[in-house]
């Protein structure tokens, strides 16, 4: 691990100042479950830390507005066992408790849950060429060891896939990030804003601007209709996904009044399916509607060779959530 | 990092607050850190990259928390703060100023076991013994999640807080502590053990 100095501010505000002071090359520290392991490997070599850790950013508050606003220090455990969490957004509780392992989601903070690494094994492995880590440099993954690569949403540039279970849910849930500036300026991006594409510039996986810090998410009310999230990975426990889905169904008199959709292990970011969601809205709450919906999710899918599995992965996976969340 | 710094003089106040380290011109910045582990208060000079892991084995002497992968990945180094249980090789000394640790050494003595280590003999939850500790820090602080009604993954209903501790249960709270000689059946019976005493 590379030497770097330190600070421990008190508050928010003190913590986007010293961002900004320090410059490039420092980074906020929080649990430090994904900076720490990238730290030791000197993927990530931060000259400065900024820690954020025991900032007073660790509620879970109701709001007026029947919103949720979850501090970016909540732990990911806290989270899921919140009960407001459990009652009213299952989904996010669900794909929180699929992710990590028990002592990683005690460390572990909302806010570092969406800002670790989209990142793959030639990321990790420095004597590959990864254009994540090293711009221009190429990428070893594709015509490599693909298997758990993305199918959708990937560039010539990089195939790596997000890992996060809980951002799959929060994308579902139409959450929005909170982000702060050293000029105390605060906006809102929604999730699905907040991730970007690889394209040709791989390195960057967010919106989120150099001197910016997530203070909060916030959840809009309960939606209607039944939650879920099914994880498929090749252990049963403490893996990354291969395919995961996040969905929330309405249906009246057998008819799907909203469906909203997004699946995890399978692009850069958590993918959330606008089009498999008009697919399925009016349409009656059917396998055959199920089938459709699962092959618009794939229309443009593509597969790198050992991830092809994916492709059809991903379409038995959502034709059986959607399906679970009918029988309950 | 195998050299042990000089102890250097604790920061004065106890508020952690405001800590700003800044580098010597020729080598890695030493840091002051103080925290209690197991009961008792240290105040230790380190290199700033020291993690918990490091400090407790490199500077503490104390041994019995095992470093298996350093990646966050087995489990061996897991230890509990401020009562809940972490990877200790994930984590920055720096940034436990004043936490409360406790390691395998203040579960119980040899002479004193802790209901869990006596669990683990008995049921023979353990062959070559390196993933040990760690399992028995887990699970101590696994069955408290329990009591705390926290959700796992085999928890069928994420809302309910009343959690039934299935076989299915604790292997799926157990996941982050890898046993390479695959004592599993055993870990598993001596956690079951334990639960069902405390009922």
């Amino acid at each position: 691990m590379r030497p770097f100095t330190y600070e421990r501010p008190n508050d928010s505000r003190g913590a986007v100042v010293a961002i900004g002071r320090a410059g490039t090359g420092a980074k906020f520290i929080s649990g430090g479950t994904n900076l720490l392991d990238l730290m030791k490997l000197e993927i990530e070599r931060p000259t400065h830390l900024v820690d954020i850790s025991r900032l007073p950013l660790n509620a879970i508050e109701s709001l007026p507005s029947g919103e949720l606003r979850i501090g970016a220090q909540v732990s990911n455990s806290a989270l899921a066992a919140d009960g407001i969490v459990r009652s009213r957004y299952p989904v996010l509780a669900q794909a929180l408790v699929a992710g990590a392992s028990g002592q990683l989601r005690n460390k572990a903070s909302v806010g570092g849950n969406l800002l670790q690494r989209t990142r793959c094994p030639y990321f990790y492995e420095t004597s590959s060429r990864c254009n994540k880590r090293e711009p221009g440099s190429g990428c070893d993954a594709i015509g490599g060891f693909n298997r758990g690569h993305a199918i959708l949403g990937a560039s010539d540039a990089c195939i790596a896939t997000n890992p996060s279970d809980m951002a799959v849910a929060l994308a579902v849930l139409d959450a929005r990030v909170v982000l702060l500036d050293h000029a105390d300026v605060v906006r809102e991006v929604p999730v699905d804003d907040f991730f970007v594409l690889p394209g040709s510039a791989p390195h960057i996986e967010t919106v989120i601007r150099p001197a910016e810090m997530i203070t909060a998410v916030v959840l809009p009310p309960q939606p209607a209709g039944r939650q879920l999230y099914r994880k498929v990975r090749d252990r049963a426990s403490y893996e990354f996904a291969l395919v995961s889905v996040a969905a929330i169904l309405e249906t009246r008199g057998g008819t799907i009044r909203s469906a909203r959709v997004a699946f995890g292990g399978v692009a850069p970011k958590p993918w959330r399916a606008f089009e498999v969601e008009r697919a399925l809205i009016g349409q009656p709450a059917s396998m055959a509607t199920f089938q459709t919906a699962a092959g618009v999710a794939v229309a443009n899918a593509v597969g790198r060779g050992m991830n092809d599995f994916k492709i059809e992965l991903a379409k038995r996976t959502l034709v059986r959530t959607l399906a679970n969340l009918m029988a309950e | 990092m195998s050299d042990t710094p000089e102890p250097v003089e604790a920061p004065t106040a106890n508020d952690p607050s405001d800590v700003a380290v800044v580098p010597g011109a020729d080598r890695p910045p030493t840091v002051a850190v103080r925290f209690k582990v197991n009961g008792r208060e240290h105040h230790i000079g380190l290199d700033i990259r020291t993690t918990v892991l490091d400090a407790l084995r490199e500077h503490l002497r104390l041994t019995g928390t095992k470093k298996g992968c350093d990646h966050g990945q087995c489990g061996a180094c897991t230890i509990l703060v401020n009562g809940r249980r972490i990877n200790s090789c994930l984590t920055l000394a720096i940034m436990h100023e004043g936490d409360d640790i406790t390691t395998i050494e203040g579960l119980g003595t040899p002479g004193a076991l802790h209901p869990m280590q006596r669990a683990f003999i008995e049921c023979d939850g353990f062959q070559c013994g390196y993933c040990t500790p760690g399992q028995v820090c887990s699970a101590v602080a696994m069955l408290d999640e329990v009591r705390a009604g926290w959700p796992s993954h085999a928890t069928k209903d994420v809302a309910s807080t009343d959690i039934a501790l299935s076989d299915a249960e604790i292997r799926e709270r157990m996941s982050g502590n890898i046993c390479r000689c695959a004592a599993y059946p055993n870990i598993v019976a001596a956690i079951r053990d334990v639960a069902s005493r405390e009922h």
